[in-house]
């Protein structure tokens, strides 16, 4: 690899080139609306919908593209509706591996089984699994075919920012193979991941607990006939520490996580004949399989106490870090980039006040804090830390095999759900006999509309969703439908009509049994965030 | 509002205390703590009351 890499790259994507930028001589340094550090998905989710509504945006990103080896893998209903509405989940969910059901196994014994997306009408599956640097590449692919359209987006590599300046603009001093250079910002997103560089610069705290287990990850290529499901083992009959995960990935390779507990040799563990040796006593004598990727990881639960720090914004990894269990950390991210996109666009434009960034924030803490919650009580079931929490554990697995309630406590895991914004933008709930699931703040769920999909149709502006009823004239897009079975379901509960103000990032942000212009208008105005 | 009964509710209360005891006849220290454990799992799910169950651990801790 190139002097100056942190990893070995999977994709090298956007190699260096020297940018005007660079040869500033007079008039001080180039200043851009928007710099986000960090070409992750995070990173490149965001750029895309700040690219896609016209606002600029400049990606530095200190490689030249995507790392090897797999990390995120579980890309949820919600990430694959963001990633649809960016123009970009078509190929996500072709090329991923579909799953919904998932199984938890106690030694030998099925204690349970599960499946995520029971109901019909919905155009995304619950859950693919997709190796992080294909999802990566997809969205690169698609920012380059948005900028062909027109899409001010640009993404630099080999730009390590190495200094920030939280003044007004903000300042930064980023590195390049021709020697360091200066630039100016109107806001800064860093996107920077879980070690954060920009967050460190920033002198900023990072706060949670530490769990003390190692987990050994395990990519293996092999022909094997299990079936397209999330496999789980307490206590596993393959005597491979105290827990194991399996799950497909595509082009025929198998995710396996084994739990080692916290005293462990991580070189000698990471040894092909030790890997070995716990493959082969969980696929059996005689399994033929090539070991693609293994690594070691331990985890933490913890998040910034603030998520705006002036004109510096943190997303994802950079901004708050969950245990694997319940595929909270890349999904969460996307999530992040999804409610600060339109946002950002909005006050970049002078369209919406400063403060309606605060609500950024406010929105994506409570969210960090709800997958925080229940991924530390995963990992509490899953690594029990005392004497009672392993009793308590094991008497829930022991009693799950023969009673029902006690499956509904065995934790392997609670999978990605998105958060209802329960935030000063949120209206009060005008449809009181309406749906508790789509009140105002939560995301919309999907329905078949016409001959396609109500998200499709949603967009990504402010748009009235009427059911049933008229939608006033006020200048905003409309949906407007008659109640079909799903549509009544979703939206109108008891409710003969309903109209909703569905946010650009597809969440509610009013609903009424119907409502005239200025009500209307007045809750399109609190919801960019004014605050008389 | 339901409240946790504290007073006498057991129609004898010495036998019941006794088939307790003998739940845990022939088992060694570990295997009545697993026990007691099932036990505490199954009652909780019986009481159901998220209130109930919190007055149940305050009045144990004390």
């Amino acid at each position: 690899m190139p002097d100056g890499d942190r990893y070995p790259l999977a994709h090298r994507l956007y190699p260096y080139a020297r940018s005007a930028d660079q040869d500033r001589d007079a008039g001080g340094p180039a200043h851009h609306p928007v710099i986000v550090v960090g070409g992750g998905p995070v990173g490149l989710a965001l750029a895309l919908d700040l690219g896609l509504r016209g606002t600029p945006t400049l990606v530095l990103d200190d490689a030249e593209g995507i790392g090897e080896g797999s990390r995120a893998l579980c890309f949820s209903k919600r990430t694959l509706e963001i990633a649809d509405r960016l123009g970009c989940g078509a190929p996500m969910v072709e090329k991923g591996v579909k799953w919904q059901v998932g199984k938890v196994f106690h030694d030998t014994d099925l204690l349970y089984e599960f499946d995520l997306l029971p109901e019909a009408g919905h155009k995304a599956p619950a859950f693919v699994n997709l190796p992080q640097p294909d999802a990566e590449r997809f969205l690169v692919e698609r920012i380059r075919t948005a900028i062909s359209d027109g899409a001010p987006i640009e993404i630099r590599g080999r730009n390590r920012v190495t200094a920030l300046e939280t003044s007004q603009p903000a300042r930064l001093q980023v590195e390049t193979p021709d020697g360091p250079y200066a630039l100016t910002a109107d806001y800064v997103v860093a996107c920077d991941g879980a070690r954060s560089p920009v967050r460190k610069m920033l002198d900023l705290d990072f706060e949670g607990r530490v769990f003390e287990d190692n987990f050994l990850i395990a990519d293996v290529r092999m022909k094997a006939e299990f079936p397209t499901e999330r496999w789980f083992w307490f206590a596993p009959h393959f005597k491979s520490g105290d827990s194991a995960l399996l799950h497909k990935q595509p082009d025929d390779v198998w995710r396996i996580d084994f739990q080692l507990g916290w005293d462990i040799d991580r070189k000698a563990e990471l040894s092909e004949d030790r890997v070995r040796a716990r493959v082969d006593a969980m696929l059996g004598e005689g399994v033929d399989y090539d070991l693609v990727w293994t690594s070691i990881y331990t985890f933490q639960c913890r998040r910034m106490r603030k998520f705006r720090h002036g004109p510096v914004l943190f997303a994802g990894d950079a901004a708050h870090q969950v245990s694997p269990f319940g595929a909270r950390g890349a999904n969460s991210g996307i999530q992040d980039a999804d409610n600060l996109g339109w946002k950002l666009d909005l006050v970049v434009r002078g369209a919406a006040p400063d403060s309606l960034l605060d609500t950024y924030a406010e929105e994506r803490e409570a969210a960090a804090d709800e997958n925080i919650l229940a991924s530390t009580r995963s990992t509490d079931f899953i690594t029990p830390k005392s004497k009672a929490s392993r009793m308590f554990r094991d008497a829930t697995l022991a009693l799950a095999a023969r009673h029902p309630f006690a499956r509904a406590m065995v934790n392997s895991g609670r999978l990605s759900m998105p958060s209802i914004y329960d935030s000063y933008l949120s209206m009060p709930d005008a449809l009181p006999d309406g749906p508790p699931a789509t009140r105002p703040g939560a995301p919309c769920p999907d329905a078949p509309l016409g001959d396609g999909f109500l998200l499709e149709k949603l967009g990504s502006k402010f748009t009235l969703l009427a059911i049933g009823c008229a939608a006033p004239e006020t200048g905003l897009a409309v949906v407007a439908c008659e109640p079909t079975p799903e549509l009544t379901a979703r939206y109108l509960g008891a409710a003969p009509s309903a109209l909703y103000l569905i946010r650009p990032d597809q969440h509610v942000a009013a609903r009424w049994p119907m409502a005239d212009a200025a009500t209307v208008a007045a809750a399109h105005s609190h919801a960019c965030g004014a605050t008389t | 509002m339901t409240r946790l009964i504290l007073t006498p509710n057991l129609p004898d209360p010495d036998a019941a205390y006794a088939r307790l005891l003998a739940a845990h006849e022939e088992l060694d220290e570990a295997e009545s703590a697993a026990f007691n454990a099932r036990l505490v799992l199954i009652l909780m799910n019986h009481l159901g009351d998220p209130e109930l169950l919190d007055e149940a651990l305050k009045a144990a801790k004390t």
